[in-house]
């Protein structure tokens, strides 16, 4: 009796969360479907945002992870390499490495802001200004690139732990093969382990997109703009972001219910984007993993 | 786990490769010199979370140091201000842009500490009843279904949750509870459990699943039930593992910013009553240092709430791993 009470309880949480999953995707599709059109996807705001679409958000967005994914991904996968192929196992580098990855994963998101307005904006920002261009108010002050930057630190763990996941699960017979040809270890690394191992790298990096297409802390203060008539086109201009818009519609906007079928629309854009993406994630990881399972 | 079927043979060992063979004279130097540059780049980036680690508490530490050093900003606000009793009506309170700036942190950690515990006290007992029923009881296929969309929660932006707090659950909360505010931190709480559920869920059912078939079998063959086992045998064996989770959801929960900003009415409030709208110390950063002069005693301040921040949730992390690792050694050492 007690048995079947404790199973049924444990069972119940389990639907609670799967119905406020339900409940929370469903209102979102429902309500941010309706006004959903190619329009609105490619036109600007107008009229305080009461009106018009979110294409700026949305190029903002792409431009931003763009930035970030050029940065992150080859010092996040090197990383890797350097954890799985070079290191020593177990020594005293490799687990402060592991800690360090550890616990920058668990940083908050406000921390990471204020990292990039103190680091990226005051400091190198400000430094490349009074040495390159005579103190002329240039790269100190919020930009897509320092935000960029910012976000890249923040999902340097994301991309590291998935490329070594797929470091791992490579043979270390297909090493041994090719130091038996008279590889050098960089030779290995370049024509065994990283082709095997792009998959690794390709779910790291989406998942660092999904993750960085979504956080809106780290880019309050390093370059997120409320309206901007232009797009960004240099990396010293500020930008309109997918996550900042939503949190400007939902907190600052003078009508509430006027603008509540864009904030719906502009939610549902970048729900669609991070699952998109998600799925991307596990879709090539699972191909990945099969192709793997089968050379062995 | 995972790692323990493929054992390389000395792949990897400190001796490193053999060499390759020569090749002809000039080009064999110049790819030499070109590899050793690769490696470089490779060896150089390895430290690149320990570094950026260390940037983060310096370049945040520095900023809020001038509390403690410069006598400008310490007129304004320094530690006895941030923490003590001011004056006889209001000793605490936070009003960083009145005539008279004020800075007592103390009902900004007060909002925190409340959002963070309704949050714990619904999200770990759910994701924890979760976890034991996924691990233990239900059927793979079921398993296989109830994962992936605790993923898929987990991959919702908070921002998002918070945009669903705010226009949403507010009025549902509200109704149900039967309070004043439509914001408060009952409704930010709730909605940053759901952001704290896949955390705990994840660790706590990976410690589960790493505890040995063969204390099941074990349990079952004297003569326990399923749920004997679960709740007297396996969860008992994972408790480091389990332990970890909160430690890590309770991290999460603290340093959580977008959410609270959005669901929780904002208002630094000296009280204990959840039914009152509230305000975090990562909100009012998020709300506050957007506006705010550089170099004034009010930016020093929201770096030092910063800084607090960090290292908070570092030694959170700190123990967490250490929950992780007594575990590994309890399991693997058993088997």
């Amino acid at each position: 009796m007690i048995g079947k009470l404790f199973v049924a309880l444990t069972g119940l949480c389990c639907l609670t969360i799967v119905a406020l999953v339900a409940a929370i995707l469903g209102d979102i599709a429902y309500f941010g479907w309706e006004r959903l059109s190619l329009q609105f996807l490619m036109t600007s705001p107008e009229q305080g945002m009461a009106e018009g679409g979110i294409f700026p958000a949305i190029f903002g967005t792409f431009f931003l992870v763009l930035l970030m994914t050029i940065a992150v991904i080859p010092l996040g996968v090197m990383t890797a390499i350097y954890l799985h192929e070079y290191a020593p196992r177990n020594s005293f580098l490799v687990r402060w490495i592991r800690l360090a990855i550890e616990n920058l994963a668990g940083v908050p998101a406000i921390v990471f802001g204020l990292f990039g307005l103190g680091f990226f904006i005051e400091f190198v920002g400000r430094g490349m200004d009074r040495v390159f261009l005579n103190g002329q108010l240039t790269f100190g002050q919020p930009a897509i690139i320092w935000a960029a930057l910012t976000l890249a630190l923040l999902t340097l763990p994301t991309v590291v732990v998935a490329t070594e996941e797929a470091l791992r699960a490579i043979p270390a017979s297909h090493r041994e093969v090719a130091y038996s040809l008279g590889a050098t270890r960089l030779q290995m690394v370049r024509w065994v382990v990283l082709p095997q191992a792009i998959g690794g790298i390709l779910t790291g990096g989406i998942l660092a997109i999904s993750r960085g297409a979504g956080e809106v802390a780290p880019i309050l203060f390093t370059g997120a703009a409320y309206f901007l008539p232009y797009l960004p086109k240099k990396l010293n201009d500020q930008f309109m972001e997918l996550g900042y818009h939503i949190y400007v519609l939902a907190t600052q906007s003078p009508d509430v219910e006027k603008t509540k079928p864009i904030l719906y629309s502009t939610v549902f854009v970048l729900l669609a984007l991070t699952f998109a993406l998600n799925f991307t994630a596990i879709w090539v990881r699972s191909r990945f993993r099969r192709k793997l399972r089968m050379a062995k | 786990m995972k790692n323990t079927e493929v054992v390389p043979v000395e792949t990897s060992g400190p001796e490193g490769p053999p060499r390759a063979l020569p090749v002809s004279g000039r080009g064999r130097s110049r790819r030499r010199i070109v590899e050793r540059v690769i490696e470089g780049c490779i060896r150089g980036s390895a430290y690149s979370a320990i570094i950026g680690l260390f940037l983060i508490f310096v370049f945040i530490g520095k900023e809020s140091l001038p509390i403690f050093t410069s006598a400008q900003v310490r007129q304004e606000a320094n530690i006895s201000k941030l923490f003590l009793p001011q004056e006889q009506l209001h000793p605490y309170s936070w009003q960083p842009v009145s005539e008279i700036p004020k800075y007592s942190i103390l009902p900004l950690f007060m909002g925190t500490l409340k959002v963070t515990f309704v949050a714990i006290l619904f999200a770990i007992p759910l994701a924890l009843g979760a976890a034991l029923f996924t691990s233990e009881f239900s059927p793979d296929w079921l398993r296989e279904f109830i994962k992936p969309v605790i993923e898929l929660l987990a991959g919702i932006p908070s921002v998002v949750l918070g945009f669903f707090a705010l226009m949403v659950m507010a009025s549902h909360v509200q109704e149900l509870f039967g309070i004043v505010y439509r914001l408060n931190a009952i409704n930010a709480g709730i909605a940053l459990g759901l952001a704290v559920i896949p955390i705990v869920y994840t660790v706590a059912d990976d410690a589960l699943t790493a505890v040995p078939k063969s204390y099941r079998e074990a349990s079952i063959a004297m003569g326990a039930s399923s749920w004997q086992t679960a709740w007297r045998v396996v969860f008992p064996a994972a408790l480091p593992g389990v332990l970890a989770a909160c430690v890590l959801g309770f991290g999460r929960a603290i340093g959580e910013t977008m959410i609270v900003l959005m669901a929780s009415g904002n208002a630094p409030i000296m009280s204990w009553a959840l039914a009152k709208p509230v305000r975090s110390l990562p909100a009012t950063i998020a709300a506050e240092l957007g506006e705010v002069v550089v170099g004034s005693a009010h930016y020093h301040v929201l770096f030092f709430i910063g800084i607090s921040l960090f290292i908070f949730t570092f030694v959170l992390n700190m123990f967490a791993h250490w929950f992780v690792t007594r575990l590994q050694k309890r399991v693997l050492g058993m088997t």
